[in-house]
């Protein structure tokens, strides 16, 4: 909860940073500001309670996973030194908006309130269109951040549809309140309308986590965006989002499982389906992230369809996995692909990746080790994330589901390999990759910890 | 302790090599060198303290919520493939000598990594544990094979990889579905699970391990990713491929399909092993007419597999400790004969079996030892595939005598395929190919020397390796019962 203040606060001081002379100081300060949000995130650890007449509450859930999203957006912003160097760049404006984004995000992983729900998918929601388009010259980010703004708004408002629904039938926000009404027995049916605002709540928090069949926006987004917010984008927002997913079902509706599950493990099986079949036949490294990502969001929706006392851990435990392999892989990509300009923007294709082990071994390792960690391949964190939502999935008794999802990961395999493929087996031109010690200390920090994730899922685990 | 030793020599080793990665190429071979010939010492002290009474075995908590540890041990069946492993390793290692491959730390250092894999593979008592090294042990070789490898290497060890991990997948449902039902992870007490499944969760979970170990070995038909990741990898791949990690998925089937789902082995066992058998006769068929040596080899290796296969599925202990021994048997040749295509590879340039002929003229050294290889692969009495072989006829037949019957033939078509490779490339007028063959050098003779040492020991003395996993293989009997 104290991370909300923090955020708020320091986002305003930014903006006025701004007018300094020195571009310099604006990323060490943000930095900063995020840090001490992060350390200020622990005071509520075993501390729980609800604040603010009831509108949030903490939990050490909630905590964890607005760590992972500090975390993130902390790693994230550390890879953005390159674009502080740009002429167009506002530097303070990105930094600012970043910083309420997380003001957003974290309200989405701790409301009580359906009210405080909304506002933190609209703070979030609307920093991203902002992000998305912030390279003002490029054409295709413009088209994605119209495409964004124009499909999110839609999501938001069904979305909003249906929290009024839901107040029509349970006269309260309060998503504790609503469960308790949910439990007592009721003489007569329910109101229909119960049914339609839960379907259309989950329908919008579905379009913030990418999930079929409400990802067309994602690839065009990710591909358009420039890579840093693509990347903050894939761990930050989607961490957010199910967080916000897992709460609502399971504080308010988990009474309902039988009518929501048959609707969510439908899109996770179309979600799964869909991006792992198109990964397969993409070029560029952007988009084949974005199909992936939202093979991920069906891989974590999983989870929920076995919606039992420990799918929070596993959720927690796969965004995390997620996070740390999406981060290294993006930040390949940022570095290999900033000096080889195609039409005058960066050349985001797979190909771009080829005989990266002979110019850099380091980013090549950390791009393998990332790819074998989004594939579930063990040893990496990756595989204890999809082993953690199998065994969800699998406790309601979804064997088929399954089995399903396991075909797909093999699927998977397949177009993970092609980056690595490249990285290890094809002959690339141009010289020999220098990185920055500060580029080195992160993408280290990633990759080391999708590895002791892998080895010891006991370090995250044992924290819950 | 001396478990866990025998999985921290290798891996210690190829940390090393990683770190040291500017040396020489020399420095690279004599660290891996170093490092297998420490690991294969260790295991031949463990072969000699070893008593049926004490295990070795260390068990650390691993992941507590999910009640798995990290427990390996060393009983007879493990012993045995301990044995195989730390021997091959050094003379794959040896093998290479000859070569100098670029990135020589990180290959060396990958073959290491595989050695480590596989130890721990043959040492888990945690099913989970037994999955993770099960799938590490692909992780380095693909990349031997695929970085290393020849033009089409990328696209085929590719098919590979995925095929297998596809396989491994299905063993994933299955110890998701084990874990659900809330059964131990300890390999030691799957019997006890077993009394506990339906026969028809039995059935399935025969179908899930059987896939995932049909692939690795490979059985007909989940095949045919081998012939073609066999000769396109290169040699000390191959070796890897045909001699240890195949050995893994017969393994497998004894260590935890037996003990796990007995009945469903009871139902679904003879299917297996019609599927097996079809394809013993297949491979060999196919072995007789291949021209390409290094495929001829291929394919009498999944011949081989098959009649492996076949023997652990029939469930009696001469299927079962034939098998065993000829898990050995067959990695020991497996290596010898792809080393021997590499040496006429090198010196000829060619591996076409047509424009080959007259080696022993020039080095009759070489026809000796492939002569002793040669005879143990296709069973001669006195070396070793001998005992190995009969063992799984008589398990086969004592099974299903229409199935003994047909599996036999393998004696036939072995001999066949075995005798037409020796004399075509051996035996005749040397020509302008083979004019200029040199002589086995010192390297070549530390790799084949040993091995034919042990086609022989093996084949007199078979008894000190059947009284070693007997008792083991008798207690997973008791516990199918």
């Amino acid at each position: 909860m104290y991370p909300i203040l923090v955020l708020s606060v320091t986002g305003l001081v930014t903006l006025f940073l701004g007018f300094l002379k020195s571009k310099k100081i604006l990323l060490p300060a943000s930095l900063l500001f995020v840090a001490i949000a992060f350390l200020s995130n622990f005071i509520d650890w075993n501390a729980p309670g609800l604040y603010f007449y009831d509108m949030l509450e903490a939990s050490n859930l909630s905590v964890v996973f607005s760590s992972i999203i500090l975390l993130s957006a902390f790693l994230v912003m550390a890879l953005s030194k390159g674009f502080l160097d740009e002429e167009h760049a506002q530097p303070a404006e990105y930094f600012a908006i970043l910083q309420f984004s997380l003001v957003g995000a974290i309200m989405m992983t701790n409301f009580q309130n359906l009210i405080m729900l909304f506002v933190g998918v609209e703070i979030l929601s609307v920093s991203m269109y902002i992000l998305t388009g912030s390279d003002k010259r490029n054409l295709r980010g413009n088209e994605a951040a119209l495409k964004y703004f124009l499909m999110g708004s839609f999501a938001t408002g069904i979305m909003l549809f249906g929290m009024a629904m839901l107040y029509g039938a349970n006269y309260t926000f309060n998503i504790s309140d609503a469960r308790i009404l949910l439990l007592q027995p009721v003489t007569d049916v329910r109101p229909v309308f119960l049914y339609v605002g839960v379907t259309f709540l989950l329908i919008g928090l579905l379009f913030k986590v990418s999930a079929a069949p409400f990802h067309f926006w994602t690839p065009d987004v990710y591909e358009g965006a420039p890579t840093i917010f693509t990347t903050f984008m894939s761990t930050v927002v989607k961490t957010a989002g199910f967080a916000a997913i897992y709460r609502i079902l399971e504080v308010s509706f988990s009474p309902m499982y039988n009518f929501w599950w048959v609707m969510v493990v439908t899109m996770a099986i179309l979600s799964l389906f869909i991006s792992n079949i198109t990964a397969v036949s993409q070029n560029s490294f952007k988009r084949m992230l974005a199909f992936s990502s939202i093979s991920h969001a069906g891989y974590m929706l999983l989870s929920v369809v076995g919606l039992n006392n420990k799918s929070g851990d596993s959720i927690v435990f796969y965004s995390f996995a997620y996070a740390l392999a999406t981060i290294s892989a993006f930040g390949v990509l940022m570095v290999v692909s900033k000096d080889r300009l195609v039409d005058g923007r960066p050349n985001e294709n797979i190909a771009v990746l080829n005989g990266l082990s002979k110019k850099s071994p380091f980013l090549a390792a950390v791009l393998a080790i990332s790819m074998l960690s989004l594939a579930g391949i063990p040893l990496t964190a990756g595989f204890w994330g999809k082993f953690y939502v199998f065994a969800d999935a699998a406790s309601r008794g979804h064997i088929w589901v399954l089995v399903l999802a396991i075909m797909m990961s093999a699927v998977g395999i397949y177009y993970y390999f092609k980056p690595i493929i490249a990285a290890y087996m094809k002959e690339g031109e141009g010289e020999n990759i220098q990185l920055s010690s500060f580029y080195k200390i992160i993408l280290g920090f990633t990759t080391l910890g999708s590895i002791l994730l892998g080895l010891f899922p006991d370090l995250v685990r044992e924290l819950l | 302790m001396l478990a866990l030793t025998l999985i921290l020599i290798p891996l210690i080793g190829s940390l090393v090599l990683l770190l040291l990665k500017g040396s020489s190429v020399g420095s690279s071979k004599n660290t891996a060198l170093v490092a297998s010939l420490a690991t294969l010492a260790v295991a031949i002290y463990a072969f000699t303290t070893f008593s049926t009474q004490t295990t070795i075995g260390v068990k650390y908590s691993w992941m507590k919520d999910l009640n798995i540890n990290f427990h390996v041990s060393i009983d007879g069946i493990s012993l045995l493939l301990v044995l195989l492993t730390a021997f091959l390793v050094p003379l794959i290692i040896t093998s290479t000598f000859k070569h100098t491959y670029k990135n020589h730390a990180s290959f060396y250092a990958l073959i290491l990594l595989a050695e480590t894999a596989l130890m721990g593979v043959f040492m888990a008592r945690d099913i989970f544990l037994f999955y993770f090294f099960y799938e590490a042990a692909l992780i380095p070789v693909y990349f031997i094979a695929a970085i290393w490898g020849g033009k089409d290497a990328p696209r085929i060890t590719f098919k590979m990889f995925v095929y297998t991990i596809f396989g491994s997948l299905f063993m994933l449902v299955a110890l998701v579905y084990l874990y659900m039902k809330g059964a131990s992870a300890e390999i030691d007490q799957l019997a006890v699970t077993a009394k506990l499944l339906s026969p028809n969760a039995q059935n399935l979970l025969f179908w899930a391990f059987f896939i995932a170990f049909a692939i690795k070995m490979p059985v007909l038909p989940f095949h045919t990713w081998q012939p073609d990741a066999y000769s396109e990898s290169p040699t000390p791949a191959t070796m890897l491929l045909s001699g240890l990690l195949s050995k893994m998925g017969v393994y497998g089937l004894i260590r935890i399909m037996l003990p796990l789902a007995p009945v469903g082995v009871a139902n679904w066992g003879q299917f297996g092993m019609v599927l097996s058998i079809i394809g013993l006769i297949y491979g060999s068929i196919i072995a007789i007419q291949q021209n390409n040596i290094k495929r001829l080899i291929a394919y009498s290796s999944f011949a081989h597999m098959g009649l492996m296969a076949a023997g652990v599925l029939s469930g009696n202990i001469n299927g079962i400790q034939g098998a065993l021994l000829q898990m050995v048997a067959h990695g020991v040749n497996a290596v010898g004969l792809f080393f021997i295509v590499k040496i006429i590879y090198d010196r000829t340039g060619t591996r076409d079996l047509t424009t080959l002929g007259g080696i022993t003229q020039k080095t009759p050294a070489l026809s000796i030892y492939f002569m002793i290889i040669m005879l143990g692969s296709v069973a001669l009495p006195l070396t070793n595939g001998f005992v190995g072989e009969f063992l799984l006829l008589k398990g086969v037949y004592d099974k299903n005598a229409w199935l003994g019957g047909f599996a036999g033939l393998t004696i036939i078509l072995g001999a066949v395929y075995m005798l037409r490779l020796m004399q075509r490339s051996m035996v005749g007028e040397s020509n302008d190919v083979t004019a200029k063959f040199k002589d086995v050098s010192g390297s070549e003779i530390a790799v084949l020397l040993p091995i034919a040492a042990v086609v022989l020991v093996m084949g007199l003395f078979p008894n000190v390796f059947l009284k070693i996993t007997e008792p083991a293989v008798n207690s997973i009997l008791q516990l199918m019962k």
